[in-house]
């Protein structure tokens, strides 16, 4: 693979991240990390759907009319969504009841959107598709991330298997309540963003104004 | 391509963002979307139709307390015997096979469903005939009787099970296995300890009175679960879809005849 492309794969991992430098895709993030299972699946799921649908936009983006172009563009990611929730409810049933709604939402996941929009529309078949699947990926980690800290923490374990042995099993462990409800995530992907721009000072963002007082007038 | 007239070079030297491209692309992505999501859905329809089934059972698993990760669901479920119960009669019916039987699509039937007039659960219309499933001992004596249960909660029909030991009246667990109730507040039926106050709660008192009931307070601790904070609705809803199936429209005729024996 070439530089380039390498770039366009591992640039929203960290570096470009959709979640934490363009704050987008937050809601589902806050509803699908309370366990590492449910938040896997999700990642898959947006994952395909993210590579898929700016390979096929790609394709298509000389033959679709300027006027209808974000119709096209969400026909084409309701399809794909629709197909993957079909996939999930048949072959990860109790995963898809967990995941309800959220499948479905991907559709007006910005990411997605914004990827579409913003890459395959003036770029090639294949760099689009990577371009799709990096962000899908850098989706993915920040939720792997936010459903480490929410699973252990919140039920003392890891993809249902137990880390901290919880009191109500007899163990010693006092399982943080506020951890499995959605307000949780906002604190840790908010202390996730504070870290990554301590880390890559570059991705603070500049002030757009600055409150005066009054001396300095 | 080299005649000019031809239809579809003229179609192809039309502008992208024309009135005809425009329209072509429009309905030919319809179609094509249109074709593939019916496809994955025509195609996929029996792995998730076996999918629900299974979850179905391993409800009924649960509600009667035999369930644990890991259990292979249809194995265990054989100890359980569906059988169809008319209700009118309160008897049992071999009129229908009870592997096969939709008691959802029977509510929907006119022949095989009445429409209530009085309708605490919000139901429309109940069905006529409900499958039942009968756990036995293995000595082949009947252990608990499972009921199937439905009603209005806030924002959907909640369906479930309730389980009851085999004197018709000591109630040994409740599940929903389908609902849409708002999460964290009315989804809090699913939560274990809410359900673990059903098991030994008492359906009617000494004198046959139905006195099972969901609130915030009540005197009578055999027959009083509580409500769930923050869901009045939902609370109201599952109080009143038990006391509709445990009442004269719903299984009481044949709780009675199966503990005499004429069912």
């Amino acid at each position: 693979m070439s530089q380039t492309r390498k770039q366009l794969l591992t640039d929203p991992l960290v570096d470009n991240n959709p979640i934490t430098l363009q704050v987008l895709g937050i809601c589902s993030a806050l509803a699908v990390t309370s366990s590492l299972n449910v938040a896997f699946v999700m990642s898959l799921a947006v994952i395909a759907v993210c590579g898929f649908s700016s390979l096929f936009i790609s394709i298509l983006r000389h033959y679709i009319p300027n006027s209808i172009r974000i119709i096209v563009q969400m026909v084409i990611i309701a399809s794909l969504v629709i197909l993957v929730d079909q996939i999930i409810k048949a072959y990860a049933y109790e995963i898809s009841k967990t995941l309800s709604v959220f499948v479905g939402l991907i559709i007006t996941n910005c990411i997605v959107m914004g990827r579409a929009e913003a890459f395959a529309m003036k770029n090639k078949p294949f760099e689009s598709f990577v371009d799709g699947v990096g962000n899908g990926l850098g989706y993915s980690l920040l939720l792997m991330s936010v459903g480490v800290i929410r699973e252990l923490f919140g039920s003392g374990t890891l993809f249902g298997i137990t880390i901290f042995n919880s009191i109500s099993n007899g163990g010693w462990y006092v399982p943080n309540g506020l951890l499995l409800l959605p307000p949780s995530a906002f604190f840790i992907i908010g202390f996730i963003i504070w870290g990554v721009r301590t880390w890559k000072k570059s991705q603070v963002e500049a002030r757009e104004y600055k409150i005066q007082t009054l001396e300095e007038h | 391509m080299s005649k000019p007239n031809n239809i579809f070079t003229k179609f192809k030297d039309l502008p992208v963002d024309g009135m005809t491209k425009t329209l072509f692309v429009a309905i030919t992505l319809c179609l094509v979307c249109s074709m593939v999501v019916s496809f994955a859905a025509v195609n996929l329809k029996d792995v998730q139709e076996v999918n629900k089934a299974i979850d179905k059972q391993k409800n009924i698993l649960q509600v009667a307390g035999l369930y644990y990760e890991g259990i292979d669901v249809e194995k265990s479920f054989a100890s359980f015997q569906p059988i169809v119960v008319d209700l009118n009669q309160g008897k049992f019916t071999d009129k229908f096979d009870p592997f096969n039987f939709d008691d959802r699509k029977a509510a929907q039937d006119p022949e095989l469903s009445i429409s209530l007039k009085e309708d605490p659960a919000s139901i429309g219309r109940r069905t006529n005939f409900a499958t039942v499933y009968l756990l036995k001992k293995d000595d082949g004596s009947l252990d608990k009787i499972i009921l199937p249960i439905h009603g209005y909660g806030l924002w959907s029909t909640l369906y479930g099970f309730i389980a009851l030991e085999k004197n018709g009246n000591d109630i040994f667990g409740l599940q929903f296995y389908q609902h849409a109730e708002t999460p964290g507040l009315g989804a809090e039926v699913d939560n274990p300890k809410w359900k673990a106050q059903w098991k030994g709660k008492k359906l009617h008192n000494n004198s046959g009175e139905l006195m099972i009931t969901v609130a915030k307070t009540s005197k009578n601790k055999d027959h009083h679960i509580d409500a769930l904070a923050g869901a009045t609705l939902t609370s109201n809803g599952v109080d009143n879809l038990v006391k509709f199936w445990m009442g004269e429209s719903g299984f009481k005729k044949f709780l009675s005849n199966l503990k005499n024996g004429t069912a």
